[in-house]
């Protein structure tokens, strides 16, 4: 089934890293963004509040983290929609490939330069942010897929029913960005009205932050049994969802 | 599987319909192609020949009908039939930074069996462009690339589906020659177009298609014959007894004098020898002579009251 994947996910990063904005937009630009905002901060992340630190420790990995997964995730809304307008899936499709390897090689390529963009941040930013390296970084990565491949899920169904390229990235930016808000990162969720409070809820981004900020702090996985059940249920019914109504031209 | 000599039919399609909505776009379509023949399904835009070409693809799926190709199902052996077929797709578009090595390279992966790469660029005049990206390509050099993506698995069954649309006068000659080329390995070929000039240059057969219904079929000249047996031969000539020798010719239907110049019209294929016969026997001298055969243009019009650019 998975019959021409890795070449297909080898050709897709090699024409990505040509795109103009290719590799400096997704790789060099955040790493760099990053490094900048180290230097410029100087070192003078330790020794503030107990607040300030612990937002540093897990509250700005966990957002990063999240916000290059979204970032992620659009711009895979935006290749599909793109290659759908442009007859290039359905030109992919009219050969033995699979469907689902066409669609697997492009999740492939964008956790890819996810995981290249993450790792060059983290070891770009031991030299300018306390980053403790104790931390669970098997475990982080884990709970990092879980939530990459269900916000992923979701980033399928917006990308079956964008009606063309053009809507894809701003369609999907409004559905995705606004659940930040929402997270739990900025705002602990018992603060927040009731109403906003349940709509935080249904959010799946909520349950990633929760799982990614516990994992970090070192919590079990046993104690997050809830965020991954809920994580996992977005992707099986985004999935189910897409298969139904997504469009190959 | 069929008898020795009669030649075996790898496509059957036998009543298929196939609606969008309340658009009816493929009606009760049934045709058979033979192994090695050119099979073209002609007809305006919008008249159903890519619905068709994508059902039997296995691309589409209609909602009535059977298909059969190469003895498979479409559908159920859709990847055994995907591996045996070369697709050539209409409007369609690859990565914008592949190269064109590339493509072939991944195309060739694909298939259970591939040509060799370098040679099939070559025969098809892209060794010059093999590290173009796909996007710096010529209209023309676009469509080379596909016919090689859709030769790439040696298919027994080459699909082209309006394979010319948008090519310069030049470049739609030279596909030409590469159809012929196609045809020539032995290979069956089935096409859409809305070019009845290139139906005729290639196709050994045509079906012509409207508003989702074939509405005849047959050999190019076998549908001129049938639908539009008037010929037209137009001569110069000083003879003043002419006019009434050409009446005179059997199976004439008009004879139109201009001066010197006569417009005689027939019926029947023998009908431009038995004017040749007349002007011979009467020695009559001709200063011009033109004949003006009708061709599929001409049986479309015939057939639906309207041209088909219209």
């Amino acid at each position: 089934m998975l019959h021409g994947l890795w070449k297909l996910t080898w050709l897709e990063i090699k024409i990505f890293l040509r795109e103009p904005l290719g590799a400096f937009g997704s790789i060099i630009l955040p790493v760099l963004v990053f490094v900048v905002v180290g230097r410029f901060m100087g070192g003078r992340f330790p020794s503030r509040s107990i607040a300030t630190s612990e937002f540093v420790r897990v509250g700005l990995p966990v957002f990063v983290s999240v916000l290059i997964a979204l970032s992620g995730v659009l711009s895979l809304v935006t290749i599909v929609s793109i290659y759908r307008e442009g007859g290039i899936l359905k030109r992919l499709r009219a050969t033995p490939l699979r469907p689902q390897t066409i669609l697997t090689a492009h999740v492939l390529v964008k956790l890819v330069l996810t995981a290249v963009t993450m790792a060059l941040s983290v070891l770009a930013g031991k030299r300018y942010y306390p980053i403790n390296m104790d931390v669970p970084i098997f475990g982080f990565t884990m709970a990092l897929l879980i939530s990459t491949w269900s916000i992923l899920s979701i980033g399928f169904v917006i990308a079956s029913i964008v009606p063309t390229a053009r809507f894809a990235q701003p369609i999907g930016a409004a559905i995705l960005y606004p659940m930040i808000a929402l997270s739990g990162l900025f705002v602990p969720l018992p603060s927040l009205p009731p109403a906003l409070q349940a709509l935080a809820r249904v959010l799946p981004l909520t349950y990633a932050v929760s799982l990614l900020q516990g994992i970090l702090k070192g919590e079990a996985w046993w104690a997050h049994r809830g965020d991954v059940a809920a994580l996992t249920l977005v992707f099986v019914i985004c999935t189910a969802l897409s298969a139904k109504v997504f469009r190959w031209e | 599987m069929g008898v020795s000599g009669t030649p075996r039919s790898v496509i059957q399609v036998s009543g298929i319909r196939k609606t969008y909505g309340t658009t009816v776009a493929v009606s009760e379509v049934s045709f058979e192609v033979s192994e090695g023949e050119v099979f073209g399904l002609i007809g305006p835009n919008g008249a159903g020949k890519t619905t068709t070409m994508e059902c039997v693809e296995g691309v589409r799926r209609p909602d009535r009908g059977d298909i059969s190709i190469l003895g498979l199902n479409p559908f159920r052996d859709v990847y055994q039939v995907q591996n045996r077929i070369g697709v050539q797709l209409q409007q369609a578009q690859l990565q914008k930074r592949i190269k064109v090595w590339e493509a072939v390279d991944l195309w060739a992966s694909l298939y259970s069996k591939s040509v060799d790469a370098a040679r099939l660029l070559e025969q098809l005049g892209l060794a010059d462009s093999r590290n173009a990206w796909f996007m710096t390509l010529s209209g023309g050099q676009k469509q080379r690339l596909f016919i090689a993506l859709a030769l790439i698995n040696d298919p027994e069954v080459v699909f082209l589906d309006e394979l010319t649309t948008g090519l310069d006068p030049q470049s739609r000659r030279a596909i030409w020659d590469l159809v012929r080329g196609i045809r020539d390995r032995g290979k069956t070929v089935f096409m859409t177009t809305h070019l009845m000039e290139e139906a005729e240059r290639l196709c050994d057969r045509v079906a012509i298609i409207e508003h989702g219904k074939i509405i005849d079929m047959g050999r190019p000249e076998e549908l001129v014959g049938r639908h539009c047996p008037a010929r037209t031969v137009v001569l110069a000539t000083a003879n003043a007894l002419a006019e009434e020798r050409f009446r005179a010719i059997p199976q004439v239907e008009t004879v139109v004098r201009q001066g010197s110049q006569f417009t005689i019209r027939g019926l029947g294929e023998e009908f431009v020898s038995e004017v040749i016969q007349c002007l011979s026997e009467n020695r009559i001298r001709v200063t011009d002579f033109r004949t003006m055969l009708p061709n599929l243009e001409d049986v479309f019009l015939k057939l639906t009251g309207h041209s088909i650019r219209d």
